[in-house]
């Protein structure tokens, strides 16, 4: 018992490491607890169109950024005949096309994806620094000073000082008429944000809304007060940020900068797909060292290989629980994992019926064969190809009556199998139908009950997704193996000796 | 009379579970390299002799399968034996013939099988079909053991056989096995042998129970179990306890027969013995296993521990 410290300290260590490994996953890998739970991406295309002059041609398009709310996972071009150059380590970023010489209607197409992604290590950025007032005509600049003293009166701070002008602008006043003159509303609230002093950014947004085509970019007023940043769509005096709010351009620059060309005109179209969580995340991080990531990275076929691997220990475990806790006897240790395995493989029912038909037409083949004193070794394997042959032919039948789909039980473990039949017609020969009857059929529900803890989607997800519960299992099995305590069936088995008159002696 | 008691009372009467007996006393006080001492009956009869003590005699072991031709031979001079496989446990494989004329041989419910039945009986034993793990096996052929009249209806079919609980090389629990039309002449307690807990100090009969309950006659024949007593008891407690130095194994079933003519005999040692023997005696082993660990080790001479114990427990 004074190796008892060392073991509770494995075991609080192998639960240690296995639920900071499957926390380390959903924390920082965003890898979810259950499964079924599906991502947004969008693919979002911008369409530059414009008339060539016979001359060189040099585009930029800006272009959007990894930012809070969206996580950039592919970007592409189309734009044939055109050199082409990403400047994303600009001030601002933008695509560059470029070519000698282009006539007449030009399309280029950018494409990005977008994760809709509610963590990105992105933050937006900070406020930028205060432009000087643009000077006034001496009119304006009085009507613009009356308006933002009366606006100031009623705002606390930058944002709802900005709100306040955008209000203002909104409605009929005089001075704002009058301001109004040889501007449209936006630049109108750009300057008078300007004039105010208000550290503000103007930015271009696209508004994604799924099978979206023709949408214009809608200029947008970031401000901030403190930690806080607002947004103001410019164009409906608005505030706020719809989630689906991709800003295209945040630096208050012109989408478009073009060389040899005119008639530009940029529109975006853009559409939604849904993805199973695991896809979206494995773009994400398809540039993290592939240790970090997770079998999903494999092959589909080794996948499903490990999908079935990993469960075997969730199995095991069912198994040790049914003997160590509850007491049952099971022919053959972990022959109901294998039976549950199988299962997995085919429909419940028709892998059930299979089995018991299996098995028995094994121990009516196995009783014919007893009467021919054959070596055990040559029964086992006469049984072995018997039953091979017997489930390819049931397999076939069941297929073409149309019993079951794509019924395989082939899957079965045909050498455990054989022993099985062995052991059970061994046990019919000695102790009668009856006790074959118990030990198989006991089998069979500790099977079933591996099978439905096995076939659990939750169970699956766990055990796929966080290799690191393995661990835990562990611990929980070698916990479970220095469980000295009494056994569920011992509380029967033993209830005797606490019958008083039960325990009276002869004499 | 409730068929569920709680863990609670279960300790309180020092009942042994299994999960505990597997910890604690076997995988505790059981070197694992010694199992196959006991789990192959033929070793165990090699270090019994060698320590002297009486065994069934062995007329021959089947190794080979070629062997098996060259039976009838050896089985002629032979009245009655007994087959058995040498990693078998639980009474799997077991055949014993009180009788023959070289074509028939005769079981104890004198059902006759014929030369060909023993010989697919002797290869499957060697296949593995009744050793732990399916691994290839020996035959042992033994010599039959003639019950003591002591027993004559005591015992249906079967020689009653006598298991001690060995801990440490104090024997701490007995109890003797009596096979019933129930049991078809095997001595399992499930199957409805009578369990028969013996008193340490007089080797007499203290309590029984057939499928766990009591009773007080042999369901078959009506005798009453009070009166069974086994003879030349001390010298079986000797036996039992010499087991320890023989096997160093700490924790041991001893299961012991009486010849009619040889006296006790030494039939197997079990390095995993059950935990039916309590409910033959009508109470739990915890308690005296924790005594005997109080008790010193080796210091004692087997027949001073048999003394000690018969002092210690009744
Ligand atoms: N030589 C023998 N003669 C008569 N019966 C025997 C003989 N050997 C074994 N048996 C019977 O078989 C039973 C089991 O034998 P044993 O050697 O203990 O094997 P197991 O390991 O299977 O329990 C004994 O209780 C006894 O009834
Ligand atoms: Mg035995």
């Amino acid at each position: 018992m004074q190796q008892k410290v060392p073991f509770y300290i494995l075991l609080l260590l192998l639960v240690g490491i296995g639920l900071g490994s499957a926390i380390h996953r959903h924390i920082d890998l965003e890898v979810p607890w259950t499964p079924g739970e599906t991502r947004e991406v969008w693919s979002v295309e911008a369409r530059l169109e414009f008339t060539a002059r016979d001359k060189p041609v040099i585009a930029l398009l800006a272009i959007p950024e990894t930012q809070p709310g969206f996580t950039l996972l592919e970007q592409g071009t189309a734009s044939p005949g055109y050199g082409l150059s990403y400047l994303t380590e600009e001030d601002v970023p933008a695509v560059r096309w470029s070519t000698q010489k282009a006539t007449g209607k030009q399309v280029l197409y950018y494409r990005a994806q977008f994760l809709l992604d509610t963590r990105t290590d992105k933050v937006w950025p900070g406020p930028p620094e205060i432009e000087p007032a643009p000077i006034l005509p001496e009119l304006e600049n009085v009507a613009a000073g009356r308006l933002l003293d009366e606006v100031r009166a009623d705002s606390a701070n930058q944002i709802t000082l900005v709100a306040q002008i955008l209000n203002t602008i909104k409605a009929n006043d005089q001075k704002v008429s009058l301001l109004k003159q040889g501007r449209d509303d936006v630049e109108l609230a750009i300057m008078l944000t300007q004039l105010a002093g208000v550290a503000a950014r103007p930015v271009t947004a696209v508004n994604l809304r799924h099978n979206r085509r023709n949408q214009d970019g809608i200029p947008y007023l970031m401000v901030y007060e403190e930690d806080q940043v607002a947004f103001f769509n410019l164009q409906t005096g608005k505030e706020g940020k719809p989630a689906r709010l991709l800003l295209w351009e945040m630096n208050g620059q012109p989408l478009i900068d073009l060389e040899g060309g005119r008639n530009t005109r940029i529109s975006f179209s853009m559409a939604r797909v849904i993805v199973p969580v695991q896809q979206a995340i494995e773009e994400k991080y398809r540039d993290l060292s592939p240790i970090r990531i997770s079998l999903h990275s494999l092959p589909q076929e080794e996948q499903q290989l490990f999908r079935g691997l990993l469960l075997i220990p969730v199995g095991v475990m069912v198994v040790m629980i049914v003997r160590v806790l509850v007491g049952l006897r099971t022919s053959g240790t972990f022959m109901p994992v294998l039976i549950a395995l199988a299962l997995m493989q085919t429909a419940l029912g028709a892998g059930l019926a299979g089995f018991v038909v299996v098995i028995f037409a094994g121990l009516v083949v196995r009783s014919y064969l007893s009467r021919l004193n054959l070596l055990l070794v040559a029964r086992i394997s006469a049984v072995i190809i018997v039953v091979i042959l017997l489930t390819a032919t049931f397999s076939v039948i069941a297929y073409n009556l149309r019993l079951v789909e794509g019924l395989n039980i082939m899957f079965f473990p045909m050498i455990i199998i054989a022993w099985t039949i062995e052991r059970l017609s061994l046990l019919w020969e000695e102790e009668g139908a009856k006790e074959v009857l118990q030990q198989g059929g006991g089998s069979l529900m500790v099977a079933l009950l591996a099978y439905v803890v096995m076939s659990n989607i939750y169970v699956q997800h766990l055990t796929f997704n966080f290799p690191g519960l393995q661990l835990v299992l562990l611990a929980f099995v070698l916990m479970l193996g220095s469980y000295t305590g009494y056994r569920l069936i011992e509380l029967v088995r033993f209830s005797p000796l606490a019958d008083k008159e039960n325990t009276d002696q002869l004499r | 009379m409730s068929w569920l008691v709680s863990p609670r009372r279960l300790r309180e009467l020092g009942v042994l579970g299994m999960n505990e007996r597997n910890i604690h006393y076997i995988a505790g006080f059981n070197e694992r390299r010694l199992f196959p001492l006991v789990d192959d009956k033929l070793k165990t009869k090699e270090i019994a002799l060698a320590s002297g003590l009486a065994v069934p005699t062995l007329i021959g072991v089947v190794r080979y399968q070629h062997q098996i031709n060259e039976i009838a031979e050896v089985l002629h001079n032979q009245a009655a034996f007994c087959i058995k496989p040498a990693k078998g446990s639980g009474g799997k494989g077991i055949l014993v013939i009180h009788d023959h004329d070289d074509e028939l041989y005769y079981k104890p419910n004198d059902q006759g099988l014929t030369l060909g039945d023993v010989k697919r009986h002797l290869s499957n034993i060697l296949a593995g079909l009744y050793s732990l793990g399916g691994q290839p096996d020996k035959a042992i052929i033994e010599q039959l053991i003639h019950f003591d009249d002591h027993f004559s209806g005591y015992s249906f079919e079967g020689v009653p056989d006598i298991r001690i609980i060995v801990f440490k090389g104090y024997p701490v629990m007995a109890m003797m096995r009596l096979s019933t039309a129930a049991s078809d002449g095997k001595a399992n307690l499930h199957q409805g042998a009578v369990g028969v807990g013996i008193d340490l100090r007089s080797g007499r009969a203290s309590h029984a129970v057939q499928y766990d309950r009591v009773v007080h006659k042999h369901p078959d024949t009506g005798l009453p179990l009070s009166e069974v007593s086994i003879p030349e008891w001390d010298k079986l407690m000797v036996m039992a306890a010499r087991c320890y130095e023989m096997s160093d194994l700490g924790y041991i079933g001893v299961d012991i027969v009486l010849d009619a003519h040889r006296g006790p005999m030494l039939l197997e040692l079990n390095a995993r013995p059950g935990l039916a023997i309590q409910i033959a005696n009508g109470r739990g082993l915890a308690e005296r296993l924790v005594q005997v660990k109080t008790f010193a080790e080796r210091a004692r001479m087997p027949d001073e521990r048999v003394a000690l114990v018969q002092q210690s427990f009744y």
